[in-house]
């Protein structure tokens, strides 16, 4: 069972999810393409003892026409891994695309970033339906969005297959024999689907937590069911509407087992998306975002899929404690300016719900996975006849 | 004038036999424990950087996982950017094939960790063998052996395309005005050629470098072409005086006709080394060595290897088999470079029963001869003076270090070797430098992407 406390995840992008944040006066758009400035933003998550971190990602510009907002970002995984080493707590959960990579290089690579957090590591998995992505890899036309969500859903169930493709103690290490594994304990997965086959068994020893986790985003119907039937951790975006969202995934979780291997019994976190203007002032935030907003030259809300939440810490609190009431696990924080609302959020949000009991006030547990009350998965393979 | 300068630079030991995992000193190859002492090791001694092979497929030996040497290794891209974060100066060098990436990725790949690193990262360009790793991948082992130099130079000249996609000037992120770029769609390209047919925007600024150092192992003629037009620096497997002198005249001689100076390309041939107090108690050492390195069963599985057939019921102390190899489709190794260097087995097998004959060798004390690749063998006083020499002498630009054991193998050649090295004013004492390019005295590129 999860913890009474609440779930918080930090949803990293740029600049900070408002168009106009890198005009702020403690905005760094110089260092958006440098290590520290990520370094530093992280750090102050894990000072909010945040339970993780995503890092947004694309595989095109966000802009080809305007020269006012933020163009260009960094490889989300890449970056992820520069914060394994200088970060002690944080689950790092980078954004992949399914659709123009390989699975097997993106197993490899969230295993290997579990290596290297020893057990926080995991992948927010995103579909690409852009005839302008699709034209950067040159190989076919954009997909619609069932057919990118059948291909990701084979793309995780690959990525899944090949981290259970080595047992835990597959490396045996026996001088007497000679024999650096059991390769009995190793394991073809012989995936074979409409969009790629894949042989296996990894060449990355299986990670810390059997299985990294893997999250997604979801706004309609045919993704919820993508996150209820390959997701470890779900990210919706509720505006009034929380506990409908919770059910429409929670049924096709149940209608369907998530993993054909018996694993559909496994518990599904889901986060509520919010992006916030944070002031303890009444009725500054809202004074701030409208000022954003003026800047930008429209408002946020009016093209932000998740709810944009302009209030005070005390606000924010009983926002995240309604939807903990509608089945929702915890939040999933879109800062609308870094690091001003990223600092509200570890300074001013987390002791008000440590005030509320409903947060923790110490990290316990070393894995992403355990933080989340999420079991370590057994190995599909290992009850399986040698072969 | 100073005297040439000798580059240094270590191969984190990976899942060849070289690596001596039996050893007791011997630590994992996948924690990052493993990795952090390597590469600030590899800094302690003013390393140019550190260097990852590439496998993407598990070998297998007689239809089995081959289980004899080390089995399993990181993500390459995953390692090189998290070690970014705990080095200050070491190159990044991984390696990345040619076959079963996109050339957008890549591209985003390095330029980002240029960015992760402040301008350390360096590229090992591979081109692919076999169907056999294919099968890992979406589109299976199409490509024809005949045409992996042909994809490998598209990919290349496509990612220095894309590299050059920005020039370095776009961002002007201008708070008072709001003007974040100083004109709209940077990063544009576009390229067709009958590999890739591709266009659109990159979405990593210029890095540091400008583009990672590009690096390539092969010794074909088609590699050391590849490596004359493209590379900065080229892996070889020629460390010694006679083998080294005619390749290393050999890629320079190639330069030119690509408009390129001797000094454009840096030859670096993988050197392995075993120190002791003396010569000979280092001779000692590297005899036990090369028997951890070659146990009787790894001289059966070389033999097997040759022979194509199953060998097992031979004595790896015995004589070499009376039977010839099975001529043909090989099917007892798969995954395994070294194997396709044995082009006529028969003529193999041949000279090796005339070796073992002659010198009364068994299998296994013939495997050792065979295969043993100990470069630097001696106290640190005699093994800075052979790798002073071979630089002096043209041999090569350098060497990459390949310690036996992990992760603490290259600790004495940093401590005992490296000190030498810097007395006599050959190696540096601090990075001058900042970048790889820096470190290798490559000269700077333009904004766009052309060497000054």
């Amino acid at each position: 069972m999860s913890t009474q406390h609440l779930h918080l995840a930090l949803a990293l992008d740029g600049a900070g999810w408002h168009p106009a944040a890198w005009r702020e006066p403690t905005a760094r758009p110089r260092d958006l393409f440098t290590a520290a400035y990520w370094t530093d933003l992280v750090r102050e998550a894990e000072a909010g003892l945040l339970d993780l971190v995503t890092i947004e990602d694309a595989l095109r510009v966000q802009s080809a026409d305007r020269t006012d907002v933020v163009v260009g970002r960094l490889d989300a995984v890449l970056l992820a891994a520069r914060l394994a080493l200088v970060t002690e707590h944080i689950g790092l959960v980078p954004s992949a695309t399914a659709t123009h990579t390989e699975p097997f290089h993106l197993s490899k690579a969230v295993a290997t970033l579990d290596h290297a957090t020893r057990g926080r590591a995991g992948v927010r998995v995103q579909v690409s339906l852009s005839p302008d992505e699709a034209a950067q890899f040159g190989r076919r036309p954009a997909p619609d969005l069932p057919d990118a969500l059948d291909e990701a859903r084979d793309w995780v169930e690959v990525l899944r297959r090949l981290w259970d493709s080595w047992e835990d103690d597959a490396e045996i290490r026996d001088v007497a024999t000679g024999r650096f594994v059991d390769a009995a304990k190793l394991h073809p997965i012989d995936f074979s689907g409409p969009h790629f086959s894949v042989r296996g068994p990894a060449i990355t020893q299986r990670p810390p937590q059997g299985q990294p986790l893997v999250a997604a985003l979801s706004h309609v119907p045919v993704a919820h069911r993508f996150v209820a039937r390959c997701a470890d951790l779900g990210f919706l975006t509720p505006h009034d509407d929380a506990r409908r969202l919770v059910a429409a995934v929670r049924d096709e979780r149940e209608v369907q087992p998530a993993w054909p291997d018996g694993l559909g019994d496994q518990p599904l976190r889901l986060l509520g998306d919010v992006v916030v203007v944070l002031d303890p002032r009444p009725g500054a935030a809202a004074e701030r975002l409208a000022r954003l907003d003026g800047t930008a030259g429209a408002p946020l809300a009016q093209t932000s899929d998740a709810l944009v939440f302009a209030g005070t810490p005390g606000e924010l609190a009983d926002l995240a404690l309604a939807w903990r009431e509608a089945g929702l696990d915890g939040l999933r924080l879109r800062p609308a300016v870094l690091p001003d609302d990223l600092r509200a959020i570890t300074r001013q949000l987390v002791p008000e719900l440590q005030r509320r009991g409903a947060f923790r006030t110490a990290y316990a547990g070393t894995t992403l996975r355990e933080r989340l009350g999420l079991p370590r998965p057994a190995n599909r393979y290992a009850q399986g006849v040698s072969r | 004038m100073s005297k040439r300068q000798v580059h240094l630079a270590a191969h984190f030991p990976g899942v060849n036999n070289t690596t001596v995992w039996s050893d007791p000193a011997a630590g994992s190859h996948i924690d990052p424990d493993s990795f952090v002492r390597f590469a600030q090791t590899a800094e302690r001694g003013k390393l140019d950087f550190m260097f990852l092979a590439e496998g993407l497929r598990l070998r297998e030996h007689a239809g089995r996982i081959y289980d004899l040497d080390v089995v399993g290794r990181p993500d390459t891209f995953t390692i090189l950017a998290a070690l970014a974060g705990v080095t200050t100066h070491l190159g990044l060098t991984g390696t990345i094939n040619s076959t079963f990436n996109e050339p957008y990725e890549v591209a985003r790949q390095f330029a980002t960790l240029d960015h992760l690193s402040d301008g350390r990262a360096a590229w090992n360009v591979v081109t692919s063998w076999d169907a056999f790793t294919g099968e890992n991948f979406r589109r299976g082992g199409f490509l024809g052996a005949d045409q992996r130099y042909d994809r490998a130079r598209s990919f290349l000249e496509t990612a220095l395309e894309l590299f050059d996609s920005w020039r370095g000037d776009e961002v002007l992120a201008d708070q008072a005005t709001g003007r974040f770029l100083r004109a709209p769609g940077p990063g544009a390209f576009s390229h067709r050629d009958a590999f890739f047919d591709i266009a659109g925007h990159t979405t990593v600024p210029r890095s540091p470098q400008g583009r990672p150092v590009v690096f390539q192992a092969g010794d074909s003629e088609e590699g050391r072409e590849f490596a004359a037009e493209h590379a900065d620096a080229i892996f070889s497997r020629h460390a010694t005086l006679e083998e080294g002198r005619p390749f290393y005249a050999d890629v320079k001689a190639r330069l030119a006709k690509h408009g390129r100076q001797r000094d454009d390309l840096l030859v670096l041939p993988a050197a392995t080394f075993v120190l002791g107090d003396t010569d000979a108690e280092a001779e000692e050492l590297a005899r036990e060595v090369r028997r951890a390195q070659v146990s009787g069963a790894t001289a059966i599985v070389f033999l097997e290897q040759v022979w194509n057939r199953d060998l097992s019921h031979l004595d790896p102390d015995g004589p070499l088999p009376d039977v010839d190899p099975v001529v043909g489709e090989q099917v007892m190794s798969q995954g395994r470079a070294s194997v396709r260097m044995h082009r006529d087995p028969l003529a193999t097998a041949r000279a090796w029963r005339e070796r073992a004959e002659a010198e009364g060798l068994s299998i296994r004390e013939l495997m050792i001869e065979q295969t043993a690749r100990q470069t630097f063998v001696g106290s640190p006083v005699t093994v800075a003076d052979q790798v002073q020499h071979l630089v002096e002498a043209e041999a090569s630009d350098g060497f990459i270090l390949v310690p036996h054991l992990t992760p603490g193998g290259l600790d004495p050649f940093v401590d005992r070797v490296v000190p030498i090295l810097q007395e006599r004013g050959v190696h540096r004492t601090e990075y001058e430098g900042t970048t790889l390019r820096d470190h290798l005295g490559l000269r700077p590129l333009t904004t766009t992407g052309a060497r000054a």
